[in-house]
């Protein structure tokens, strides 16, 4: 969301296109002192490989342990596969427990993260661009508060937003997560950004010259010009919508509204009482590590695509 | 429709959301921050009022040891995780960026990974590395004659580092990346003539060229401690170390909800958010300042 992680964001907006270029993988460093000492190179590469199992060995003890029972899950060592491979009955156990409660989770933070990131979206483009292309009484105010709400964090705006729904009735139910993830101060000012530098004026007066009304030069002519950007505020609003759980967490009471990060949770905290829990737990782990490892490969072409062009450009 | 009116209808729908879901859930929680709640009779069985308390709930926050501790927790955090965090970032990315490296693409991928992963995954998987029986880091080190307990008191603190660690090095990595590869290639060609090592360079090129990436990364690391809730909240059903109002952000949500103290959990939410702010505003602030004397 956007009250999600205004720090986040914060901390993402300013080496965006920084982070672009690394993720290209190319620049003039790289080739500058080919043809090293064989030695320097493996003593590097196996630093880099020691560094590697560390990043990963979390990920591999999920997969190596969602293959096995809940008995040898405390009596065979965590590094190795037990004796059975049932994958996939501890699987269609996470999928089927609490009359497939799992899947709604799944489908409740793809509802949460799929429209809350399409409108927020939408919403921040449509605003970045009447911010960038207008000339306006107010423009610097409403450019001016739009900063300061980036800079206070959605952690701490979580639950001055509970004391508000509460007031009017809407707390444990979806519109109570859903509407604060409709906002994205972050993607207002990428998108403001970009279409300063993307939008030319001369095409705008041309549309208009041509009959074309100003939400028309905004959807038909501009939107296609802003399409990096637009890649860009959704994949990372999709992505912060996804890994929020302060929000649902003050918000929701109702186990069928959760997004998966909190249903998981809920599923861990039972593992005191019900041993069985725990395979449930490492099963849905796994199932929800997985296409998040997917978003981040794709998350990081589409850095190259998207936002290097835009600094090429701005 | 006239370009008058066009910018503010684009505007709108933004406008409205950022309003109702920022701006006036802050003016609310500055309200509630300076009142108190009142029960009348024994068991507040006579109504219940909410009276104007002054500044007696931040002063209540600014006294009680608890929240404090906190505070003083997240300093502390921060010094050693942003300090261990941020060298580890910058010595991945000069090994990444030395040209001795193999398979350097792969490696920056496995580094970013956990980026992807929610805090409160990332938590869960950790959690299993953590809990002794389930553990097989526990058992190896175990096995050598260590007896490491992740969750105990003292230890725990350090546990959510790494996770913190383990979650954000490889996104701040990149940024440092970004920056090296903006050195020009004719540096590196002089220092190569001068007979320079590659220690020197890095010393002497290298970490003093990407000084404002280093400061903005480590500034928005800071901003991120302050705001710690979901990895603390997980591990504390598991760890008898971490109370419930084991971080600011915890004890603020701890008032609201587990003590029903709502003016006091405003106060302490303002709080947070106000040194959130003063802290990013002195990022920016720097980070421009950086930026102009280049």
């Amino acid at each position: 969301m956007s009250t999600a992680d205004a720090t986040t964001t914060a901390r993402r907006s300013k080496p965006l296109g920084n982070a672009a270029r690394a993720a290209r993988g190319d620049g003039p460093s790289g080739r500058r002192d080919a043809g090293r000492k064989p030695t320097t190179t493996i003593i590097v590469t196996a630093i880099l490989a020691i560094v590697a199992i560390y990043f990963l060995v979390p990920v591999y003890w999920v997969v190596v342990n969602a293959t096995k029972s809940t008995e040898e899950l405390f009596g065979s060592s965590g590094f190795w596969f037990g004796e059975n491979f049932q994958l996939f009955e501890n699987l269609k156990a996470v999928l089927t427990a609490n009359g497939g409660i799992f899947p709604r989770w799944g489908l409740n933070s793809l509802l949460y993260s799929g429209v809350g990131s399409v409108l927020a979206t939408y919403f921040s483009v449509a605003a970045g661009y009447a911010l960038a292309k207008y000339r306006f009484a107010g423009r610097k105010i409403v450019y001016g508060l739009v900063l300061g709400g980036v800079l206070v964090p959605g952690t701490a705006v979580a639950l001055p937003l509970f004391f508000l729904f509460s007031s009017i009735g809407i707390t444990n139910t979806y519109w109570s997560v859903l509407i604060p993830s409709l906002v994205s101060p972050f993607g207002l000012f990428l998108a403001s950004i970009y279409a300063s530098a993307a939008v030319p004026d001369e095409m705008l007066e041309a549309g208009r010259l041509d009959g074309v009304g100003e939400l028309g030069l905004f959807h038909r002519l501009s939107l296609p010009q802003l399409v990096p950007a637009i890649v860009t505020i959704l994949l990372f609003q999709f992505v912060a919508i996804w890994n929020n759980y302060m929000l649902p967490l003050v918000m929701l009471a109702d186990e069928k509204l959760y997004p998966i990060t909190l249903g998981l949770d809920n599923w861990r905290a039972q593992t005191d009482r019900l041993p069985e829990f725990y395979q449930l737990t490492v099963g849905g782990a796994l199932l929800s590590v997985i296409p998040l490892a997917i978003l981040i490969l794709v998350l990081q072409r589409f850095w190259r695509g998207g936002l290097t062009e835009g600094s090429i450009k701005g | 429709m006239r370009s008058r009116t066009a910018p503010w209808v684009l505007l709108a729908p933004f406008l409205v959301l950022f309003i109702g879901t920022m701006i006036v859930p802050i003016i609310m929680a500055i309200g509630y921050s300076f009142t108190r709640v009142e029960r009348s009779g024994l068991l507040g069985e006579a109504g219940i009022r909410s009276v104007f308390a002054g500044f007696d709930n931040y002063i209540a926050a600014l006294t009680n040891v608890n929240f404090l501790q906190a505070i003083g927790r997240m300093i502390l955090f921060g010094a050693v995780q942003v300090t261990v965090m941020i060298v580890a970032a910058t010595v991945l990315a000069l090994l990444l960026e030395s040209a001795s490296a193999r398979w350097p693409g792969f490696f920056r991928a496995a580094y970013f990974l956990p980026y992807g992963i929610p805090g409160v995954i990332a938590t869960i998987l950790w959690s299993f590395l953590y809990i002794p029986g389930l553990s097989p880091i526990v058992d190896v080190l175990g096995a050598i004659g260590l007896d490491v307990d992740f969750l105990g008191p003292n230890m725990v603190l350090w546990s959510i580092a790494n996770i913190v660690t383990w979650t954000y090095t490889g996104y701040n990595m990149l940024i440092i990346i970004a920056q090296l590869k903006s050195i020009p290639g004719e540096l590196y060609e002089a220092a190569k003539l001068d007979g320079a090592s590659s220690l020197r360079v890095a010393l002497a090129i290298q970490l003093p060229l990407i000084r404002p990436a280093l400061m903005l990364t480590v500034i928005f690391s800071i901003i991120g401690t302050l705001q710690l809730f979901a990895e603390p909240r997980l591990l504390q059903t598991m760890s008898a170390g971490i109370t419930s109002e084991y971080t600011p952000n915890m004890s603020a949500y701890a008032f609201a909800f587990q003590y029903n103290d709502i003016g006091m959990a405003a106060a302490q939410s303002v709080i947070i958010a106000v040194a959130a702010f003063l802290l990013s505003a002195i990022a920016l602030g720097v980070s421009n300042w950086t930026e102009k004397r280049r």
